[in-house]
């Protein structure tokens, strides 16, 4: 069965979700991949949203979190206040996975979502942390999707905006951070994951059709390639389910 | 903050009076929802300059004003319009082009330093940041914040946990708080002495308005002085800390305001087409702001799509809109 790159990076993120979990979104492809685990695999699953809507139903998809769309049928629509500290205290925090997208990512994990050059006088500027941050510092375990070039898998993120595992190994103790860090990355072409030990990120699969040699090529650093396989690819049910149920009018899928 | 039974005024007067040149400004609302922005036109329209904006995620409003040419700084969060603009536009040319002077916090930094404000603490504490460039790297000067009296002399401090391991915390974020001179919020209804009733999420409006020295409300409907009363439970911002109560129905357009209507997707996708180019966005300007002598005008000239985006009373959204 055909399907795009798009839906298949869709499909990836949402397999990494677990039922029963809550699942912070933000824009774009991380509500497509929350609406597809929680209509696919985790039918028990929670999506959150930092503008203060809890469990929501999501009739449609929203374009952006502020969308008023995030309210539909939701538990409880408050504020950010309430959001954010629903995903840090202990209690709930632990449960919590937050999808995260950015403009460039290291070896460990680190986000840049704020500018490309020098920060005060960039190339490039961004939309900022937004909440990006706040989850990245807070979650226990964070799934990151990225597009897979050369110019946004660099050695050092022009800016640090949200912490990965920082430098490595036991890096985010030692700066004090709560949360426990990144286990995906998401691409294009891929789904890296990261060493348990030295938290650096490896390959984990490549994309049916693609190899590990094209996904190093797409990158500034290099990574372990020896523990990779080949994704699966989407199901008939999977892409069934995603093209005419969670988002029938392509908004995001394109 | 204001005490009295009457306080609606026109658009005009709230922002002459509230709003001057150089005044510390929160907008509330967020990214493509209820941003105030029939507040944020007159504000154009009246060439206000120098404007020190806050804000956590805020896309329409930052980016006119931005645009038009009124700030000279801004602390944010996150500038954007999800979809239809996942960077603003013109804050970024402004960013680029080094004409206007930023900081960067997270949207739970700046809500808490609106909650500090509105608490009377200098600073509260957060987990939010630590290793990163947030905190690392200042948009203001020392010299910048010791000029004005207005900004803390740092930007964020990380301080040991004072209670020793309680609460499993090494240390925290220290977020300093913000008293802005005014906030704008829009809001689906308020009565004459300002007490005010969102419909849906409140974002940060309540720690926006608690925060600071006066508060500008437009709403969708003025009701009457006892109409709010019977439920106060449903009430968010009490009339004792608002300023001016100003009726201008659509005044969040083109941002979405929940169950009255929707962002205007059409409208906002011409925007970005004439932000993009430095001459569309001089004529954008002219036709859609200065040549508009209020709100009421603008809307009346974009009364074709209205109907596209009334809100459904099923889900407070315009069900099935083309986006």
């Amino acid at each position: 069965m055909e399907y795009t790159r798009r839906e298949l990076m869709t499909l990836a993120a949402a397999r990494k979700i677990r039922d029963g979990e809550i699942v912070f979104c933000g824009t774009g492809i991380s509500m497509l991949a929350a609406m597809a685990a929680k209509h696919i695999y985790a039918p028990n699953s929670v999506i959150i949203f930092e503008t203060g809507a809890v469990d929501s139903r999501l009739e449609e998809i929203p374009l952006a979190v502020g969308d008023p769309r995030v309210m539909y049928g939701a538990s409880s629509c408050t504020g950010l206040a309430d959001a954010f500290a629903l995903m840090q205290n202990p209690t709930t925090g632990c449960h919590v996975v937050g999808i995260l997208g950015a403009a460039q990512i290291d070896r460990y994990g680190n986000l840049n979502s704020t500018a490309i050059g020098e920060y005060l006088r960039p190339k490039v500027r961004f939309s900022g942390s937004g909440g990006a941050c706040d989850v990245a510092s807070f979650v226990d375990r964070t799934i990151l999707f990225m597009q897979h070039e050369r110019r946004k898998f660099v050695n050092r993120v022009d800016y640090l905006t949200s912490p990965g595992w920082l430098d490595g190994k036991d890096g985010r103790r030692r700066a004090g951070l709560p949360g426990v860090g990144p286990e995906a990355v998401i691409t294009d072409l891929a789904v890296m994951a990261f060493d348990p030990e030295s938290r650096e990120m490896f390959l984990e699969a490549w994309y049916p059709g693609g190899s590990p040699q094209e996904v190093l090529a797409h990158m500034e650093f290099a990574v372990d390639v020896s523990r990779a396989r080949e994704l699966e690819p989407p199901s008939a049910r999977e892409l069934k389910i995603l093209r005419e149920v969670v988002d029938p009018q392509r908004l995001i899928l394109g | 903050m204001r005490i009295a039974p009457d306080k609606v005024m026109g658009l005009e007067e709230a922002v002459s009076r509230f709003v001057p040149d150089g005044a510390h400004l929160a907008l509330g609302g967020f990214t493509c929802n209820r941003n105030p922005m029939a507040a944020v036109y007159e504000i154009i329209r009246r060439r206000r300059k120098n404007l020190h904006i806050y804000a956590h995620s805020n896309g329409q409003g930052v980016d006119e004003l931005v645009g038009a040419g009124c700030v000279a700084r801004i602390e944010i969060a996150y500038a954007g319009t999800g979809r239809f603009a996942p960077t603003c536009i013109r804050f970024r040319k402004a960013i680029e082009e080094g004409r206007i002077a930023f900081e960067d916090y997270s949207n739970y930094q700046m809500t808490l330093r609106f909650l500090a404000g509105a608490m009377g603490v200098p600073f509260l504490p957060t987990r939010s940041g630590l290793g990163t460039d947030i905190l690392a790297r200042w948009g203001f000067s020392e010299e910048v914040r010791a000029a004005d009296p207005r900004l803390p002399k740092k930007k964020l401090v990380v301080c040991e946990n004072p209670f020793g391991d309680w609460a499993e915390t090494d240390r925290v974020v220290l977020v300093p708080a913000i008293r802005p001179d005014v906030t704008l919020l829009h809001v689906q209804k308020a009565a004459p002495d300002g007490t005010c009733r969102i419909a849906g999420l409140a974002f940060a409006d309540m720690e926006q308005a608690r925060a600071a020295h006066h508060v500008v409300v437009t709403c969708e409907e003025l009701v009457g002085p006892e109409a709010l009363r019977d439920e106060p439970e449903r009430n968010q911002i009490p009339g004792v800390v608002v300023d001016a109560v100003v009726p201008v129905p659509y005044g969040a357009y083109p941002t979405a305001c929940y169950r009255y209507y929707d962002y205007d997707p059409v409208f906002l996708n011409d925007y970005r087409t004439a932000a993009t180019d430095e001459r569309r966005w001089a004529e954008y300007l002219e036709r859609w702001v200065y040549a508009m002598p209020d709100h009421a005008a603008r809307i009346a000239a974009v009364k074709e799509r209205l109907s596209a985006i009334q809100a459904d009373p099923r889900t407070g959204y315009a069900t099935g809109l083309k986006r």
